[in-house]
């Protein structure tokens, strides 16, 4: 069989599984949103001094959900499989009464321009820490460096967050403490929207850019040196390449090609690490309503996100497992015996 | 160190020397106290006195013991904080009772920061082990067997790999509802397994060519023990940095559900005390009031992922094969080493 076609069918039933086994899992999460919606309910009534009719507030839920709390796991996993497959729908939020797939549009954008900024600006910049390090090795500088690059590799992304939040935002106030824009702007391609959406996305792009900080850039360092010591480096220089092309074709390409994997997998780091990340900033995108429907037991929304999420993780991963024998010639897809 | 080796191997005399029988299971020249003995030296001792002479790995060991101190001696000397111990909000430094200060109930908070640090360590500890010891039986499993059994299993991973971490650990912990510092250092570990057993596989695959590999296949040893002594062995050294690292994420990933108050604190806890300092004192709108609850927490995780990276990094040198021959007594130094 041809190995692109079997990579492909692996990917959709790696996806299959994924969905059906978090389907299953919410599912078993105990207190469905039924019971938070009938407690808040309850609550509410208790606070304005009305007497709470359990019974009416049971019908009240009932009619604004439209969910079946008898139903049993298999047959509304098969319902909700049937409705994504034929009629390409997601189902209502439970919690918020829109359909899945608005809220999903309409807080991803968000999230996307934060995230591959993020990856992109970070995964430059520690390329090149790396590179400068492994060029300059045994010096003070790749000595610092190092220590510096591991020791932003062991502080969690979201301390970095808070502690920026809490000093370039609240104490120094160089920077929007929450929020994706001024709401002042007229949303629309107008330079002060474009311009207050960037400053309330530096903060949650700088701290996106943490994640990952410096491991990346030590193991570039790493590769470029195991690189730099290779003979056939030897018989560039006595070839009388120019120091730019050894650099680059030579030294950057071998040196960067196993980090190609990881990059695409990070993809999926930052999107998880997007729950926390955007709770801290008030920034309202995929993680923020992944938070939201973590707690109200939202089913629908969930299971719409996760199935954003993973999406997204398994067409990252099987391109770089794709591509990988492009950018890499050496990488072959030998079938192996088995025992 | 020459004359103590070479003293040793003299008084091996004219038998066939040890390190020849030694490699077979069924040696009747070695008892089993020399042997258990010499895999004492080669595996523990010989790894420590190098990792000391690395000072990152004296870093780790130091922090890290510390962090252990504090976990089991420090919790017997400092008692546990009360209610109203002390005022309220009290800022660092202010008197030598309370260093650091105290929170919104008075409790001080070094004690509070002492008597989470057990939780975390168990947590970190259940969460490597576990971690470590799943991802190298599914790894080498897959990776040697091939065929069905590496298909089915690294669609396990694979599935474990793709769904959103951080999701999947919310849902299983209310699941599941641990209660104990080891059930959540677990939990947190479903999610960091996968990576590492890919990894795995991919380095058997090159072992299982190795000719010694097939050799014993070839002799009917059972694919079980060719695992067991042919093969995780020789990835005991990759295993034992990687479970640095995923005692690292497990402590991060608890310390961040703590703090989004998705796991609900049985006992004192970094995370937790991070949600109380930013929720109910505001340590970010108003620093000068709580600023100094919400510090401490985060210093004292930076530190421990600090030592456990820095742990990590020296292991990797102390398991480079040249220069662990040169620091085993029980290797024969003539033979592995001819200059010395």
């Amino acid at each position: 069989m041809n190995y692109y076609v079997r990579r492909i069918g692996q990917a959709i039933v790696t996806l299959f599984s994924v969905i059906t086994i978090t389907f299953v899992l919410y599912r078993l999460m105990p207190g469905g949103p039924l019971d938070i919606m009938r407690q808040q309910m309850i609550q509410e009534a208790v606070q304005q001094g009305q007497d709470v009719n359990v019974e009416q507030v049971n019908r009240m839920i009932e009619l604004r959900t439209n969910v079946d709390p008898q139903q049993p796991v298999y047959q509304a996993y098969a319902e909700y499989m049937i409705n994504i497959v034929v009629y390409q729908d997601f189902g209502e939020s439970i919690w918020r009464g829109e359909p899945v797939f608005d809220i999903l549009f309409r807080a991803m954008p968000w999230s996307i321009f934060v995230s591959i900024y993020g990856l992109l600006i970070g995964f430059t910049l520690n390329i090149l820490l790396g590179a400068v390090m492994a060029y300059k090795e045994g010096s003070r500088f790749d000595a610092v460096a190092s220590i510096g690059a591991t020791f932003l590799n062991s502080v969690p992304y979201y301390v970095g967050a808070i502690l920026m939040l809490s000093f370039l935002g609240f104490q120094f106030g160089w920077f929007p403490t929450r929020g994706r824009y001024d709401p002042a702007t007229v949303e629309g391609f107008n330079l002060p929207f474009m311009l207050s959406v960037l400053h309330h996305s530096a903060l949650p792009i700088a701290s996106t850019i943490i994640v990952g900080f410096g491991g990346t850039a030590l193991s570039m360092r790493g590769n470029c040196i195991r690189v730099m010591g290779q003979n056939y480096l030897r018989v560039a220089r006595l070839r009388g390449l120019s120091d730019n092309r050894i650099a680059i074709r030579y030294v950057g390409r071998n040196a960067i090609l196993p980090l190609y994997t990881s990059f695409m997998i990070g993809i999926a780091a930052i999107f998880s690490s997007s729950i926390i990340m955007e709770q801290i900033f008030t920034y309202p995108g995929i993680g923020w309503y992944t938070f939201e429907a973590l707690s109200q037991r939202d089913y629908p929304l969930l299971m719409g996100l996760l199935i954003f999420f993973s999406t997204i993780t398994v067409i990252g991963i099987m391109i770089a497992d794709l591509t990988y024998g492009l950018i890499d010639p050496r990488a072959g897809t030998s079938d192996r015996e088995s025992y | 160190m020459d004359n103590e080796t070479q003293s040793e191997t003299r008084t091996d005399g004219g038998e066939t020397p040890d390190f020849l029988t030694g490699m077979s299971e069924s040696s009747s020249v070695t008892t089993k106290r020399e042997r258990f003995g010499r895999t004492i030296d080669r595996y523990f001792l010989t790894q420590a006195r190098i990792a000391w002479t690395d000072w990152r790995t004296r870093f780790g060991i130091v922090v890290l013991g510390l962090f252990i101190f504090t976990g089991t001696v420090g919790v017997q000397i400092v008692p546990e904080s009360s209610m109203n111990e002390a005022e309220t909000y009290m800022t660092w430094f202010q008197s030598w009772e309370y260093p650091l200060g105290t929170d919104n109930m008075g409790r001080p908070i070094h004690k509070q920061l002492v008597h989470a640090t057990p939780a975390m360590l168990k947590m970190g500890l259940a969460g490597a082990i576990f971690a470590a010891g799943v991802a190298v039986v599914v790894g080498t499993l897959a990776g040697y067997k091939g065929g069905v059994v590496d298909y089915a299993l690294m669609l396990v991973s694979d599935v474990l790999m793709v769904i959103p971490g951080l999701p999947l650990v919310i849902v299983l912990a209310a699941i599941w509802q641990p209660s104990g510092p080891f059930e959540v250092g677990v939990i947190l570990a479903i999610d960091s397994w996968p990576g590492l057993a890919r990894t795995i596989r991919s380095q058997v695959l090159t072992l299982r060519e190795e000719s010694y590999v097939e050799a014993a296949r070839s002799m009917g040893v059972s694919t079980r023990s060719i695992l067991q002594s042919d093969i995780v062995p020789q990835l005991m050294p990759y295993v034992l940095i990687n479970s640095a690292q995923a005692a690292r994420g497990v402590i991060f990933a608890s310390v961040a559900l703590y703090f989004l108050g998705f796991l609900s604190p049985s006992e004192a806890n970094w995370g937790s005390m991070m949600n109380d300092a930013y929720a109910t004192g505001g340590a970010l709108s108003n620093p000068a009031r709580a600023a100094h609850w919400l510090y401490p927490p985060m210093g004292a995780l930076i530190l421990l992922s600090f030592a456990l990276v820095l742990l990590s990094q020296g292991l990797d040198k102390v398991f480079n094969p040249r220069l662990r021959a040169r620091h085993s007594k029980t290797v024969d130094d003539s033979e592995d080493l001819p200059n010395q």
